[in-house]
């Protein structure tokens, strides 16, 4: 029995996901937006890289379906609901989340990082390191048996994952088959040689890595703490999958609050000119020369007293957290909407003078009717390059933000979070360092292919840069 | 010209003015003066009457606003936010919420943030060109490759992985320079290295690729294929023609660019221990001085300003064609 | 050709200066001029910019660690004796009160004090005592004082202190210790002891009315208080000065040995009147001016605070007597020998922690600063017993620790209908939840081992604080094997079903119990520390929602009593259990009265005996009301006791004489070191390593001359 609880980003999450899809939709029937998206996906990079993109979204998407779980009740009483807010991800890594050690210990320890006093089972006391309460807790003597355990554990699930690729493979050969009307050898045979138009060779190469890194990593998880544990004991593994959903929600969701207000001035601002392209020039003018930590610092602040003034609307931890994520959102793009708008104001400056539009206002077409059928559709590559250019350095800002105090919540789980607590590991002897080691590997795998995929869709996009 | 500059200085006032109420909404919405009080005397043994008389020593006493007690103009002069307002654009940034003077402090810091901020600047723009100039001079060959892909990788890793793992290495773990601190004259120089080193290196990734879209741009014209043509070599294609051309974006985008070095770096200033601006910015965030945060503000935006203008000027300087108007 | 022998230069001129500083032998990494190697100088760090220098104004430990060196107030704690013991600084002796009724009679110090009307003390000074070196007594040739009245032009040639070239001194007299106690009540300082003081110094809050007018009046930018008397205090002759203290106030004592009420010369106050020199950041709260063992020499809050010895300190000697085990552990060797040792000392800005601490384990620092918190994650800590890493101990360094005079605690919001009130019910609930949040294991995870959890709110080294059997919590803990052991969680659910919460939830709705957490967790850490929280609350299924908020806000909520559950620490201003027992004192109650009871707890008994331990002289009769009072305490369980922090001290083995003193802030008088052994140390830690210097030089040749030949059969392809 479960109670679903839909947090605000989450509604956010699955707006910005519906949008998506209907963008696709409509950009299939739009030559300008089809052919360079179709560049996209031929490209090996880009296949590459939606792949492992699609991954990450997929932990997001997972860690974005919340719910309350029912409390044990008594028979008779009403079904009452816990206050925690779990998500599926935590449901599906329960293990992860429940297997909390005493405090620090390396990735695949079975004993702690630190000696501790602990009783000799004759009697008596030694220092020693303790054994962990469930890292490799399943083992006699850990000295001989960890390393043998360990490997057997990962062959076996190198083993399904290239079961579960092979299947992936054939299931994808078999619908290419399907399509193209060839046999389903024929198709294999396509794809390995590189000759399908869409280099799906590259796709399932990557798809097949990605299976290899993760079944180990799932199939140890259960077991051993893969990326060690933290200052009281949890899973740095669990904590990292967990960040991912932060990282992609300031990604996107960003420049999902930004778009209205970039579009819109933008817009209004090149196609009106006089006064109120003034206007908006001064908003935009003023507020871009004030230094962007500095205005996100104060309306940050700002939002933290709001949300105290109003404590009945977040009854959660998870709420609070949530809300102040999304305001975080908020203030991000309320500070960076100027480029774009600077952007679409020049386009559609440009665009204003063409015969057809000059046309269209001398037929007595309505501002609003030109804007939407003319101007905008023009403008979308624009939009979509930002937003795909920025995903990564909003990413990268979110840990520096976290480092100055203005960032996430502290309860939150985050990249920035995490790199900030691992300052003052680094100094422990000896060293903390997989907490870092774990944020830099998620942070860098994320940003590298967002960055790869932001190239690939600007060269598709942009005639003057394609060689 | 001067008539211009004069020009565009008048344009800039209704600017601060805005990011003067701005942020002015921002801090009181946020702190009402009595919490600043309340946070400058101390945690022990503060009553409201030592509140009262903070506020009225710093002129907090008054309203926000609007001052309804008072005739005539008197009604929006007798206020915080008009007497906060005036000094600032006097650059007299009033004093900080422990009794400094702002524009003093300023004065002293700009010192060492522009020692990290310049080298940093400068070193970077001349390795950033250079590599991209490699890049494009071996286009389309396994170095450009390479060059790509590693500048693509140097930009995803996050700027305070740049820090840590220099600081970690380079001053604990190889004793090379110290980990950090700042002296002044020719003894900076210890201090410097590693920040300016890291500055840069983390700046590479980014910089090297815009700099090589750029010259791929000015490749891809007419006057290129036209010096081929003569017969030029590739290097002096390049290095000639390509680079001279350029200059005008390269340099245009830089100017803007100057002024700010002023206001120095939030992150590396702080890890650093360099008594610069940066880090006075910081400690005011964290401290919620908001007489300190506003002067930062308004400098931050009258240096963007400065740029601003700085580069309209630097373009008709490189670039005969182009006039003010 | 040009990109090439661009990057060739450029790691040329990068390495230059290594090979440049590779020669004259020091150590790369050193943070000092190496001028000042070999020298008699301490170096140390502070984490923040100090904001008042003051004595008048300054409360905080880390300005202590400067006014503390510079300033001399008339008593200070004794060096090495626990418990804390008063001894004379610029007095003679430690002076006894005498007792007045109201009609002006003597009373017995026996007499009870309901009776006292007012004490007086009479505080002799010795003489001979003379001002550090400073510009305010500089005298011209004439006998006049040089610098008290500047002209605007001779104004105009000053920046620093530094720039004014004479310098003078006088006698240090008991009229100036009355002038700072009148600077308690001046009109623009803002004295943060003002309000207390003024309920028992005779006559300082009339007198703060009095200045507040001749200040309106006055015609100069400065105020002369000598031409206005204080009844509460009063220099008697040039060595004698008295101050009149309300009823009877035992604890004011305690006080004398503050920087509060250190001497202030009126000619310093005088020329840090004068128009101008503010602005310059030249005042009392920049320049110190004392009659103490050291000087602030050199100021810039920015980077580095030095101290130099003061040249007219004398007359004081190291300690001859301490705790047993202080002559074992060497700190009596230096019994006797004139005080200080060092000669200077160098406090460099290190905000961040790990710079700090590397610095220190480099050699830098020569010892952990007052407050070791960035130290913590040095030390392991096992069965209760702090140790060094191997390495440390193989470098030397020393550990010392002690329990601080400081409570950590949560408080219970005793006004809140769910967790307040005082009935059995609501006794109940705290109880449980106090059993439940486990803090030795707080202290293991959190604290690095620094600590002891605590059984009340009276930390050891105090009076009043049992230790053993007599000092357990029985609310909290059981006695087991000789120590105590904390109840079990199955009883701590059987406290919370009594209290009307079986399984967690409310009996009458079902609906599950919440409790919210109050605290300012946008620091470090917090967030582990917010898991660690609920995972205790989880233990008796109680829900825990934890509310962050920035520190002002946090206050505004204890101050309008909306918290509920909230982290409080408290150190000691002097070593009495009076200053922590009225932590709990009802009219104290931070609604009512702003005071420091930021748990609202309000019982008639409690304060009753509260009024009547305070003034009492320590013995068995004021024993036995505190330990009355705990034991109320402990019942109605206001507080989760939490624990007293430990303080550890970190030391190179250069140093010497370092002893934990939590009450005495001047202790930098009495260090001493043996730099000829620290300049051994450094060299022999510092060695620079050069093989990544060389490896990246080789690496980039490697990767530029591949694309230097490429570039040359281009060359010689286009040639052609």
């Amino acid at each position: 029995m479960i109670q679903p609880v839909i947090l605000w980003t989450d509604a956010l999450i699955f707006l910005l996901l519906a949008a998506t899809v209907a963008f696709f939709l409509y950009a299939r029937r739009q030559p300008h937006l089809r052919d360079p998206l179709r560049r996209v996906a031929r490209s090996r990079v880009g296949m590459a890289s939606m792949v492992v993109l699609a991954a990450y979204v997929a932990i997001g998407l997972l860690d974005s379906l919340h719910f309350r779980p029912a409390l044990p009740g008594k028979p008779g009483a009403g079904v009452q609901y816990a206050v925690e807010t779990l998500s599926v991800l935590d449901w599906l890594a329960a293990p992860l989340r429940e297997q909390v050690e005493k405090t620090y210990s390396a990735p695949l320890a079975t004993h702690a990082y630190a000696k501790e006093v602990v009783e000799l089972p004759g009697g008596g006391e030694a220092r020693d390191f303790p054994r962990l309460k469930y890292g490799g807790a399943q083992l006699a003597d850990p000295a001989a048996d960890k390393w043998p355990d360990i490997t057997t554990r990962a062959f076996k699930a190198e083993a399904m994952a290239l079961a579960g690729w092979f299947l992936a493979a054939v299931g994808l050969c078999a619908w290419l088959a399907q399509r193209g009307g060839e046999g389903l050898s024929a198709a294999w045979r396509d794809v390995w040689r590189g000759k399908t138009p869409i280099p799906w060779r590259t796709g399932l190469l990557t798809w097949g890595a990605l299976l290899l890194l993760a079944f180990p990593a799932v199939a140890l998880s259960t077991h051993y703490h893969i990326l060690g544990t933290d200052k009281v004991g949890q899973d740095v593994f669990f904590q990292t999958l967990k960040s991912v959903r932060t990282g992609l929600v300031i990604g996107t969701l960003t420049t999902l609050v930004m778009l209205p207000f970039a579009v819109l001035l933008g817009i209004m601002a090149g196609y009106f000119r006089g006064w109120v392209d003034d206007v908006i020039q001064y908003l935009y003018t003023t507020l871009n020369s004030i230094p962007g930590v500095l205005l996100i610092a104060a309306a940050v602040l700002m939002m933290q007293v709001w949300m105290e003034s109003n404590p009945d609307l977040f009854d959660t931890v998870a709420a609070r957290a949530d809300a102040r994520l999304f305001f975080l959102c908020a203030i991000l793009g309320v500070t960076s909407w100027t480029g774009l708008c600077r952007l679409l104001r020049g386009e559609t400056l440009k665009l204003r003078e063409l015969d057809y539009i000059q046309a269209a206002q001398a037929f007595g077409v309505s501002h609003g009717r030109i804007i939407l059928r003319h101007i905008l559709p023009n403008l979308m590559h624009i939009v979509l390059i930002t937003v795909v250019m920025d995903f990564s350095g909003l990413v990268l800002a979110e840990a520096v933000l976290s480092y100055v105090g203005v960032g996430v919540d502290p309860t939150m789980q985050s990249w920035g979070n995490m790199i900030n607590s691992a300052r003052l590991e680094m100094a422990r002897e000896p060293m903390v360092w997989w907490t870092l080691a774990a944020a830099f590997l998620f942070m860098f795998v994320l940003v590298l292919f967002a960055n790869l995929f932001a190239d690939t869709v600007r060269d598709a996009f942009d005639p003057r840069a394609r060689r | 010209m001067i008539a211009y500059i004069l020009r565009r200085a008048l344009y800039a006032l209704p600017i601060l003015l805005g990011v003067n109420v701005i942020t002015f909404v921002l801090f009181f919405m946020v702190n009402t003066p009595d919490d600043m009080a309340r946070m400058n005397l101390g945690v022990k043994h503060v009553t409201q009457e030592a509140i009262d008389k903070w506020k009225a020593e710093r002129g907090y006493d008054k309203p926000l606003l609007y001052n309804a007690a008072r005739q005539g103009a008197r009604k929006l002069t007798d206020t915080i936010f008009f007497d906060k307002s005036v000094g600032m654009f006097a650059f007299d940034f009033g004093r900080a919420d422990d009794g400094r003077d702002i524009a003093r402090e300023i004065r002293h810091r700009m010192g060492p943030s522009l020692a990290i901020a310049l080298p940093v600047f400068a070193v970077g723009l001349a390795v950033n060109i250079t590599f991209a100039l490699v890049m494009v001079f071996f286009r389309a060959s396994y170095l450009d490759f390479v060059g790509v892909v590693l500048c693509v990788a140097m930009m995803s890793i996050s700027g305070l992985f740049y820090i840590i793992a220099g600081q970690y290495l380079v001053s604990k773990l190889w004793h090379l320079v110290p980990i950090s601190g700042f002296a002044d004259g020719l003894d900076a120089f210890k201090f410097l290295v590693l920040p300016v080193a890291i500055g840069v290196v983390s700046g590479i990734g980014a910089g090297a690729r815009w700099y090589r879209t750029l010259f791929l741009e000015e490749m891809s014209r007419d006057y290129v294929r036209t010096a081929r043509a003569k017969g030029l070599s590739e290097a002096a294609v390049l290095f000639r023609h390509v680079l001279q051309n350029a200059l005008i974006p390269i340099l245009t985008g830089a100017v803007v660019v100057i002024p700010l070095l002023f206001m120095g770096s939030l992150i590396t200033e702080s890890f650093f221990g360099i008594p610069g601006l940066g880090s006075y910015t910081i400690d005011a965030i964290n401290a919620q001085d908001f007489a300190v945060v506003r002067a930062m503000v308004f400098l931050g935006s009258f240096l963007y300003i400065v740029g601003l203008v700085l580069t309209d000027i630097s373009y008709t300087l490189v670039d005969p064609r182009i006039r003010l108007e | 050709m040009i990109s090439a022998s661009l990057s060739f230069r450029f790691l040329l001129l990068g390495a230059l200066p290594f090979l440049l500083s590779a020669c004259d032998g020091t150590a790369w990494n050193n943070p000092y001029p190496a001028a000042e190697a070999g020298k008699n100088i301490l170096y140390t760090a502070f984490t923040g910019r100090p904001k008042h220098l003051d004595p008048a104004q300054s409360y905080t430990e880390d300005e202590a660690a400067f006014t503390a060196q510079v300033y001399q107030p008339p008593l200070q704690y004794h060096y090495l004796k626990r418990p804390y013991a008063l001894i004379p600084f610029a007095a003679t002796e430690v002076p006894r009160p005498r007792y007045f009724d109201a009609a002006g009679h003597a009373l017995s110090p026996a007499a009870d004090p309901a009776a006292v009307a007012y004490s007086v003390y009479d505080i002799h000074i010795r003489p001979g005592i003379r001002y550090q070196p400073h510009p305010a007594f500089a005298l011209d040739a004439g006998g006049k004082p040089r610098y008290l009245d500047l002209s605007p032009a001779a104004l105009a040639q000053i920046d620093t202190l530094a720039d004014f070239k004479e310098t003078g001194t006088r006698e240090l007299t008991a009229a100036d210790y009355v002038y700072q106690i009148k600077r308690l009540a001046h009109p623009h300082l803002h004295s943060p002891i003002f309000g207390l003081m003024s309920q028992y110094i005779v006559g300082l809050k009339d007198y703060a009315a009095t200045l507040e007018q001749a200040d309106k009046a006055k015609s100069g930018s400065w105020l002369d208080l000598r031409a206005y008397p204080l009844e509460g205090a009063r220099a008697v002759d040039r060595y004698t000065y008295q101050v009149k203290v309300k009823g009877k106030y035992p604890q004011f004592q305690y006080w004398l040995a503050m920087p509060f009420f250190a001497p202030i010369p009126w000619e310093a106050d005088r020329f840090y009147s004068q128009p101008g020199l503010a602005e310059k950041n030249i005042s009392l709260d920049w320049y110190p001016v004392g009659t103490g063992p050291y000087m602030l020499s050199e100021n810039d809050p920015n980077r580095r605070m030095v101290l130099t010895r003061n040249p007219n300190y004398g007359g004081e000697t190291y300690p001859t007597e301490g705790e047993p085990g202080d002559r074992a552990a060497g700190l009596l060797a230096d019994a006797g020998k004139p005080l200080p040792f060092i000669d200077k000392v160098v406090f460099t800005l290190e905000k961040e922690t790990i710079p700090y601490w590397n610095k220190f384990l480099q050699g830098y620092y020569d010892a952990s600063g007052i407050s070791s918190d960035n130290f913590d994650q040095a030390v392991q800590i096992s069965g209760g017993e702090a140790r060094l890493t191997e390495d440390m101990e193989k470098q030397g360094i020393q550990l010392r620790t002690s329990v601080a005079t400081s409570d950590m605690y949560m408080g219970f919001n005793m006004l809140d209908p769910t967790v307040g009130g005082y009935t059995d019910k609501a006794r109940k609930l705290r109880q449980a939840i106090s059993i439940a949040v486990d803090f030795e294991e707080f202290i293991s995870i959190f604290a690095n081992g620094r600590g002891i959890a605590a059984q009340g709110p009276i930390p050891p080294g105090i009076f009043g604080y049992r230790g053993g059997r007599d000092g357990v919590n029985p609310y909290v803990y059981d006695w087991v094997d000789g120590k105590p052991a904390r109840k079990s969680i199955a009883y701590a659910k059987q406290l919370l079903a009594e209290a009307g919460y079986p399984g967690g939830r409310d009996a009458a709705t079902g609906k599950p119990l919440l409790v919210y957490l109050d605290t300012t967790a946008s620091g470090l850490g917090s967030k582990s520390r917010v898991d660690w929280l609920q995972k205790q609350f989880q233990k008796i299924d109680v829900q825990l929602v934890v509310r962050a908020t920035d520190w002002n806000r946090f206050q505004d909520k204890i101050r309008k009593g909306n918290a509920q559950l909230f982290f409080f620490g408290w150190n000691a201003d002097y070593p009495d259990p009076e200053n922590f027992l009225f932590l709990l004192y009802g009219p104290h109650s931070r609604t009512k009265g702003e005071g420091e009871n930021a748990a609202n707890y309000d019982n008639p008994e409690y304060d009753r005996l509260f009024e009547r331990m305070k003034n009492m002289d320590n013995g068995p009769e004021r024993q036995a009301l505190i330990d009355q009072m705990v034991r109320i305490l402990r019942r109605d369980a206001p507080w989760i006791f939490g624990y007293h922090p430990k303080d550890f001290v970190l030391a190179h083995a250069w140093t010497f004489n370092r002893k934990p003193n939590q009450m005495a802030n001047n202790a930098l008088k009495y260090q001493r070191i043996d730099p000829a052994l620290r300049e051994r140390m450094r060299a022999q830690w510092n060695r620079p390593v050069l093989w990544p210097l060389l490896l990246t030089l080789l690496a980039l040749a490697a990767a530029v001359a591949p694309a230097w030949r490429a570039y040359r059969r281009h060359e010689k392809e286009t040639a052609r």
